[in-house]
């Protein structure tokens, strides 16, 4: 008997050929998650999509009462220019019973101009209420009529499935009639 | 090697280096026993896997003129419908042949839950039939965004936005499924690549189907097991010939459709481009969606509509363990059988309560028809099972279909 041992093994029963196994085993794993990443990650958004990041708009041509919607990152975003009345509104149903609880001058920098991105918290679809033909659901805000989301004049949820308020994108006054979002 | 069916030298030669005449014998040939009694309820399963090479073969020269561009995807539609050599019967046969796919599928569903057909020794054969069905969903979803009109857009908004519900991570989760912010031109090239792809990892799990049902064999109208060859017939010519007649009636249906009503089971709404800015007023998913977006509908929370919708099919999974009855077929169960209707036609409601907008009574009706969904599986099959007589089952299906003489005779 000349080849009792083929791993040249030990007596506590671990060989280098086991070593070997492991090392290997791990060497992969690890090699195989590297090649994965990239796999995930391609399908996050790409450079070009992340550059298209801000958009300018001139207000003075929006009157008390009228709204505009721009497109922001692909999603529209609503300007609404609030009426004395809808600003007096938003403001004492801050203390109604609120799904998404927040102040009114929390969402607003300037009380008359509401600016908000116009998708439903749900799922996404586009709210009614910027013409002044849509309906503005029971709140006199906005309505999503893909399964009945009702919005108030400061664009918080009150009814319906959503969850939560429409948000508020980050913009800045550059003047008093341009803001630039994004 | 005596195989019934290796006739010819050629043959021979292949057969002793692959045999595969004696494998697609074994399958679909003399040598499978197939329960005599076999009824039309079961042609549903090779339509099925008719439909599926159908929506293979079309879609793939669909895609010789499809363009999966944001700005060029409708145009292309168009054009396959305008421009391309009979193009408008290719595009309609994949458009019909996905709602004829899902008519099938349903079909072959119920068929299985009325003959208990998930039961012991079949779970898993029932497991890949549900996993069939996901896949399908998914594909026929990401087939519907390709066209990009309005439908297309804002199905894929309202059904990807669902993924925003997980805690945590769903705003990164739905970005990463985007590309981007919103649904637009990197998720249309996606979701083509993936329309592509999942037909053929559905035909992989179709495969492992078959084979499953290759080792449990089929179950029959009567739910008892084979006891003898006498109970069996040789699949070739008996339910070879009968799947043809099945195959026939599946082609005239989707003859009529194509080509007397190819846009009715569509929505007008998706021959408008799609436009991120303005959703449709009244959005909703192809048809054989209906049922499962009424449940969504259900609840007025986020999350709990759509964990509610995902078990809606999850819970299928755990049936053969829910159902408590010893007897296979419902033809022997007296009080599970009228349950059984009761969930087609509350399944039926669901997908009218799908078509409707969520307000008023069509809330209360989508709520009660929810909860009975659940309540069939949760309750009626442990319950039922448990405290109902069955009526006597035959000795076996030869005595029952032969009558008693005959059988006893050839034993
Ligand atoms: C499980 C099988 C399949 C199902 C259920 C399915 C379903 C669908 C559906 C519902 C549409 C939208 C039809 C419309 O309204 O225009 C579609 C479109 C399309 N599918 Fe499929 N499909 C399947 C397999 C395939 C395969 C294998 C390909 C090959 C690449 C393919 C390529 C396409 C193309 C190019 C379109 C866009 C053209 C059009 O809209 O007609 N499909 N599919
Ligand atoms: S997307 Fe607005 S209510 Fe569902």
């Amino acid at each position: 008997m000349t080849t009792t041992t083929p791993e040249g093994g030990h007596e506590d029963g671990a060989t280098r050929r086991d070593f070997l196994y492991i090392a290997t085993g791990a060497m992969s794993v690890v090699g195989a998650g590297l090649f994965v990443w990239p796999l995930v990650d391609q399908m996050n958004p790409s450079a070009d999509v992340l550059a298209l990041a801000s958009t300018e708009l001139d207000l003075s041509a929006i009157e008390e009462g009228q709204a505009v919607t721009v497109m922001w990152r692909g999603k529209p975003v609503f300007v609404r220019h609030r009426t004395a009345e809808e600003i007096a509104t938003a403001k004492t149903d801050d203390s109604a019973a609120l799904p998404d609880i927040a102040l009114d001058s929390d969402r607003v920098q300037k009380a008359e101009w509401l600016i908000l991105i116009g998708v439903c918290t749900h799922l996404g679809c586009v709210p009614l209420g910027q013409k002044s033909t849509e309906v503005k659901g029971e709140y006199g805000g906005w309505f999503c009529p893909c399964h009945g989301s009702h919005y108030d004049t400061s664009g918080r949820i009150r009814k319906g499935p959503a969850p939560k308020n429409l948000g508020v994108p980050p913009y800045v006054f550059l003047d008093d009639s341009h803001i630039r979002i994004g | 090697m005596s195989n019934p069916g290796v006739t010819t030298q050629v043959m021979q030669w292949v057969e002793t280096r692959l045999p595969i005449f004696s494998f697609i014998n074994h399958s679909v040939g003399t040598e499978y026993p197939t329960p005599r009694n076999l009824n039309y309820w079961w042609s549903l399963g090779s339509i099925a896997g008719v439909a599926l090479v159908l929506q293979i073969v079309t879609g793939i020269v669909l895609a010789m003129h499809y363009v999966p561009h944001a700005d060029m995807a409708f145009d292309s539609v168009e054009h396959i419908m305008r421009d391309v050599n009979y193009g408008w019967m290719l595009r309609y046969m994949h458009a019909n042949g996905a709602s004829l796919f899902f008519v099938a599928v349903y079909i072959h569903m119920f068929r299985g839950l009325y003959f208990g057909s998930y039961k012991a020794p079949r779970e898993l054969l029932w497991w890949f039939g549900i996993l069939i069905f996901l896949a399908m969903m998914a594909t026929a979803f990401m087939g519907y965004v390709l066209p990009w009109g309005q439908m297309s857009f804002w199905g894929a908004t309202v059904i990807t936005n669902m993924f925003t519900a997980i805690p945590v991570v769903g705003e990164a989760v739905t970005t990463w499924l985007w590309g981007g912010y919103s649904v637009a031109g990197p998720t249309l090239q996606r979701f083509f690549s993936l329309h592509y792809l999942l037909p053929f990892v559905i035909f992989a799990l179709m495969f492992l189907h078959l084979w499953a049902l290759h080792t449990s064999k089929s179950n029959n109208p009567l739910g008892i097991d084979v006891k003898s060859e006498k109970d069996t017939l040789p699949f070739h010519p008996y339910f070879t010939t009968k799947d043809l007649v099945g195959f026939g009636v599946f082609f005239v249906i989707l003859a009529y459709w194509v080509f007397f009503n190819p846009n009715y089971m569509g929505h007008p709404d998706n021959y408008i481009p799609a436009n991120p800015l303005v959703t449709p007023p009244h959005i909703v998913p192809e048809w054989y969606f209906l049922p499962f977006y009424a449940i969504l509908r259900a609840v007025p929370d986020k999350l709990g509509g759509v964990v509610l919708m995902l078990g809606a099919i999850l819970i299928l999974f755990v049936i053969p363990w829910l159902d408590t009855s010893r007897v296979r077929s419902a033809t022997f169960r007296p009080v599970y059988k009228g349950f059984f209707w009761i969930f087609v036609v509350n399944g039926l409601v669901l997908g009218w309560i799908g078509a409707n907008p969520p307000e008023g009574a069509y809330i209360i009706i989508g709520r009660i028809a929810t909860a009975y969904y659940f309540a069939h599986f949760i309750l009626v099959m442990p319950i039922v099972g448990w405290f109902e007589k069955p009526k006597p089952l035959p000795d076996s299906i030869a005595a029952a279909v032969l009558g008693d003489d005959s059988a006893k005779e050839a034993n």
